[in-house]
């Protein structure tokens, strides 16, 4: 288990290097010059230069990326160019809003996927099944932005029961768990959760089913084990699988949901992103998706480790 | 396993009516529309993120609007009181300004006495000068290229040699200034207005860091920032000691919230969480009203038209397939997609302006006219005239472009100009203007559909009319070049009688309209929505607004 541990480590580090060579490639690839949403179009090319120059986008890409690179080896991951504020104040602020959402999301998303998941896979092939699994079908089908909208017009504009924008009456830095607050959670998170809702309550069916036909089972049953005392059994060996989505779940929902924060004006990272793709602010978008990029790579670690501490058969891999 | 199952049908109706009270309990969390303060005021922008708050602020004229006005003030300002006059320009920091009348580059600014800024200094000749040098001069800590590269193409009169820092600007004594201008330029007073002035003494207090002077700024404006968080808010209240007591806020406070989703805004409003939204989409209109909020508009500077090119081969070259265009478009019906939320154009500015002048070409819906001039053109149904116009998706004071350019590309099909769009979204299209009609990024296009701003003759006619204003020199995209015109933007530029120079205006702006130089739809009139709570406001006809005399019934 600890050489694992110690070899899983040690993936992380190329893993992350190839993560900024990435995030740093496709930034620079796409189209559009860095200044053109900041500078006024007016502005005399003279001008455009010399931004250009304090910026250091002047300097050949090779150079601004080994530049870069050095920089976030200590922590600073530049400033905002359309802002002028530090990428890592802007994180502070925004990452910590986004995992309020992407915890809400998941728990609630992963509570009813392995419910119905659960009844699904248990009750293979009745109407609660195609119940379940008709569900999980329509959670993975809507898309985001939509079913934002329709529960914004539903709950705020017609019945004006829940709020449609922000983390409450004072914005995020005066969020606390209140139902004030709380309420403004509700929608985005009922949003965020029906996707991983669909993936969990399809893997944990698929899952919950083929344990359940597995010669072991019968071999519990043979042994005069309680039927609580199998259903212990299956639920164990579910759970690397549904960790596994669970987490990888998670590592999206933390990516923020540009169209559901952009829909309901959350102040996380998929809003950072949203402002800072539409103003081609580069070291907001690098420093933005560096972060996530590497929530996305720990998370992945942790889940490894936390199936391998479940499962020790995986370590052998 | 059967007694599991069993065990599972008997407790699922209570697993179910248990998730069903969670929903039932987070239904009934109701909103409470009354819980803020009494005299606060919600108002949702369209920008992104709240504005640069440090003097001159980002997000075009909504920042000026909802950042730069409140905390700043200008040496001019601009009238803002009336909503059934054009907005014209008012006393600011300086009390007078005049122009040398023997030698006409130099205008001796006489400064206000007694305006104080946010943190407590003096407003004086020493802070202009530490203003303008924050904008030019690279060699003082204040300088701030930012700042600079987001308002310095508005003064570009204003005399300065970067090679040997030789400025236009100088002190005469402590409450009068004198600036020089590169040649005899009457409309100085304009661009000065858009130069707003920040404290030097918060800039040293704040360790001479422009991030950290955003964070707590100070400028002579009738309202202070309180707070600031990024893309969620900014927090206003009165500043009391504000040099005009005219303009002393009624409310306790402002809180803007960017919200640039239209559809966002609006549900905002209606269920509460906003007392005001900017720019409402005119499909939403119907909806406000039914719900008992206020629409309020008014005619502002603003014109919705198509940027011709005029480079070689452009079929915009002949102005009989120009005035075709400007002939076929059915300008009611486009008024009527946007809910009647228009003014339809007959020009560049609107009759109503003291520059619309008397142009012979009249804009009209005449598809028979268009088609007569087409074939005298050589062109008709069967040969029909193609062009491209390079579009966005939406935009700032696009309005709704999709369907707008779609209904103009039906009216000209009718008349035999079959339109091919490419469209694109709204900073690579403002890329492109800034690159010109020659650009490699234009090739194949004959047009640029980008809204304009009419507030001020440079802003209006000057950058697209000049002829040696094209790309990368200005924004004159379809290298557009008549040297009558040229001579009349000389003749007003050197009128500094404001009479004598709106006559040569006029006289400019007739002739661009019998030219056809552009193809001209709509003057937007900015709708916005707010409560039945939201008083005092008055529209002026100006992109910028002012909340001072708002209050909360």
């Amino acid at each position: 288990m600890f050489a694992y541990l110690i070899r899983r480590i040690l993936y992380i580090i190329p893993i992350s290097f190839g993560v900024t060579v990435l995030v740093f490639a496709l930034v620079h690839m796409a189209p559009g010059d860095p200044l053109s949403a900041v500078v006024p179009p007016d502005a005399p090319e003279e001008m455009v230069q010399e931004l250009k120059k304090a910026y250091g986008f002047d300097k050949p890409l090779p150079i601004q990326y080994a530049t870069w690179l050095g920089r976030i080896l200590v922590g600073d991951l530049g400033v905002s160019i359309a802002r002028s504020r530090y990428v890592t104040d802007e994180l502070a602020v925004a990452v910590p809003n986004t995992f309020i959402l992407a915890a809400g999301g998941t728990l609630l998303g992963f509570t009813l996927g392995a419910f119905f998941g659960g009844v699904a896979g248990y009750f293979q092939g009745r109407w609660i099944d195609k119940l379940a699994t008709g569900i999980a079908i329509t959670g993975i089908s809507v898309p985001h932005y939509w079913l934002a909208i329709v529960l914004v017009i539903i709950f705020s504009v017609e019945m004006n029961v829940l709020p449609s924008i922000g983390m409450g009456p004072g914005g995020s830095t005066a969020w606390q768990w209140n139902a004030e607050n709380l309420k403004h959670l509700v929608l985005p998170v009922i949003t965020l959760a029906v996707i991983p809702m669909g993936i969990i309550t399809r893997t944990v069916r698929a899952t919950v089913a083929e344990i359940l036909n597995q010669e072991f089972v019968q071999a519990l049953h043979a042994k005069g084990l309680l039927n609580q005392q199998v259903l212990m059994h299956v639920i164990k060996n579910a759970a690397p699988t549904m960790l596994s989505v669970m987490g990888l779940q998670l590592g999206y929902l933390l990516g923020g949901s540009i169209l559901v924060e952009t829909v309901f004006q959350w102040p996380g990272t998929g809003l950072l992103l949203n402002s800072a793709i539409f103003e081609r602010d580069l070291p907001l978008l690098q420093g933005t998706i560096l972060i996530l990029a590497m929530f996305f790579v720990l998370l992945n670690f942790l889940v490894d480790i936390v199936q391998t501490a479940i499962d020790p058969r995986m370590a052998r891999g | 396993m059967k007694s599991i199952r069993e065990r599972l049908r008997r407790h699922l109706p209570r697993i179910i009516a248990a998730t069903a009270a969670v929903a039932v309990i987070a239904g009934s969390l109701t909103v409470s529309n009354t819980a803020r303060a009494g005299g606060t005021l919600r108002v949702g922008m369209t920008a992104a993120d709240i504005p640069l708050s440090w003097g001159q602020p980002d997000q075009g004229f909504e920042g000026f609007r909802f950042m730069g006005l409140m905390l700043y003030d200008g040496l001019i300002n601009w009238d803002m009181s009336s909503a059934d006059k054009a907005s014209g320009l008012i006393p600011g920091l300086a009390e007078s300004w005049t122009v040398n009348a023997k030698d006409k580059t130099k205008w001796i600014f006489k400064l206000r006495q007694g305006a104080k800024f946010h943190d407590g200094s003096e407003f004086d000749a020493d802070a202009v000068l530490w203003n303008f040098d924050k904008l030019f001069d690279k060699s003082v800590p204040q300088y701030s290229a930012r700042q600079g590269s987001l308002v310095n193409f508005r003064i570009s009169s204003v005399a300065y040699d970067s090679a040997s820092n030789a400025k236009g600007w100088k002190k005469i004594d402590k409450y009068t200034v004198e600036f020089t201008t590169k040649s005899p330029d009457s409309f100085f007073p304009y661009q000065i207005s858009y130069i707003l002035m920040s404290s030097p003494a918060q800039f040293d207090k704040t360790g001479k860091d422009w991030k950290q002077f955003a964070k707590n700024p100070s400028g002579t404006g009738p309202w202070k920032l309180v707070k600031l968080v990024p893309r969620e808010r900014a927090e206003f209240v009165p500043f009391k000691e504000h040099w005009d007591p005219t303009r002393q806020p009624k409310l306790d406070k402002v809180i803007t919230l960017p919200i640039p989703d239209p559809n966002a805004r609006t549900a905002a409003l209606l269920s509460g969480q906003v007392d005001w939204i900017e720019a409402p989409s005119p499909d939403a209109i119907p909806k406000l009203k039914e719900r008992g909020m206020v629409v309020s508009s008014n005619l502002y500077p603003h014109i919705w038209s198509w940027h011709l090119s005029r480079v070689e081969g452009s079929p915009w070259n002949d102005i009989r397939v120009r005035k075709a265009a400007n002939l076929a478009i059915d300008r009611a019906g486009v008024k009527a997609l946007l809910g009647g939320y228009a003014i339809e154009a007959k020009g560049h500015v609107s009759p109503g302006d003291p520059w619309f002048g008397t142009p012979s070409f009249v804009l009209r819906y005449d598809p028979a006219a268009a088609k007569k001039l087409l074939k005298e053109a050589g062109h008709g149904p069967n040969n029909p005239i193609k062009v491209k116009i390079m579009i966005s998706a939406s935009g700032s004071g696009q309005m709704l472009p999709l369907p707008m350019n779609e209904y103009i590309q039906q009216n000209l099909k009718e008349v035999g100009i079959d339109v091919d769009f490419q469209v694109m979204e709204w900073q690579s299209l403002l890329g492109r203007w800034r690159a010109g009609a020659k650009a490699a990024q234009a090739k194949g296009t004959n047009g640029i559909n980008v809204s304009y701003t009419t507030q001020d003759p440079f802003s209006g006619f000057t950058r697209f009319l000049r002829c040696d204003l094209h790309a990368p020199g200005g924004v004159n995209w379809g290298y557009h070049c008549n040297k009558e015109i040229d001579e009349l933007l000389n003749k007003a530029s050197l009128a500094f009688d404001s009479k004598e120079r709106d006559k040569w205006i006029a006289k400019l702006h007739t002739l661009e309209v019998d030219q056809a130089l552009f193809i001209w739809v709509v003057h937007d009139v900015a709708p916005r929505g707010m409560t039945t709570k939201v008083k005092g406001f008055v529209q002026a006809r100006n992109w910028f607004q002012s909340l001072t005399p708002v209050y909360m019934e």
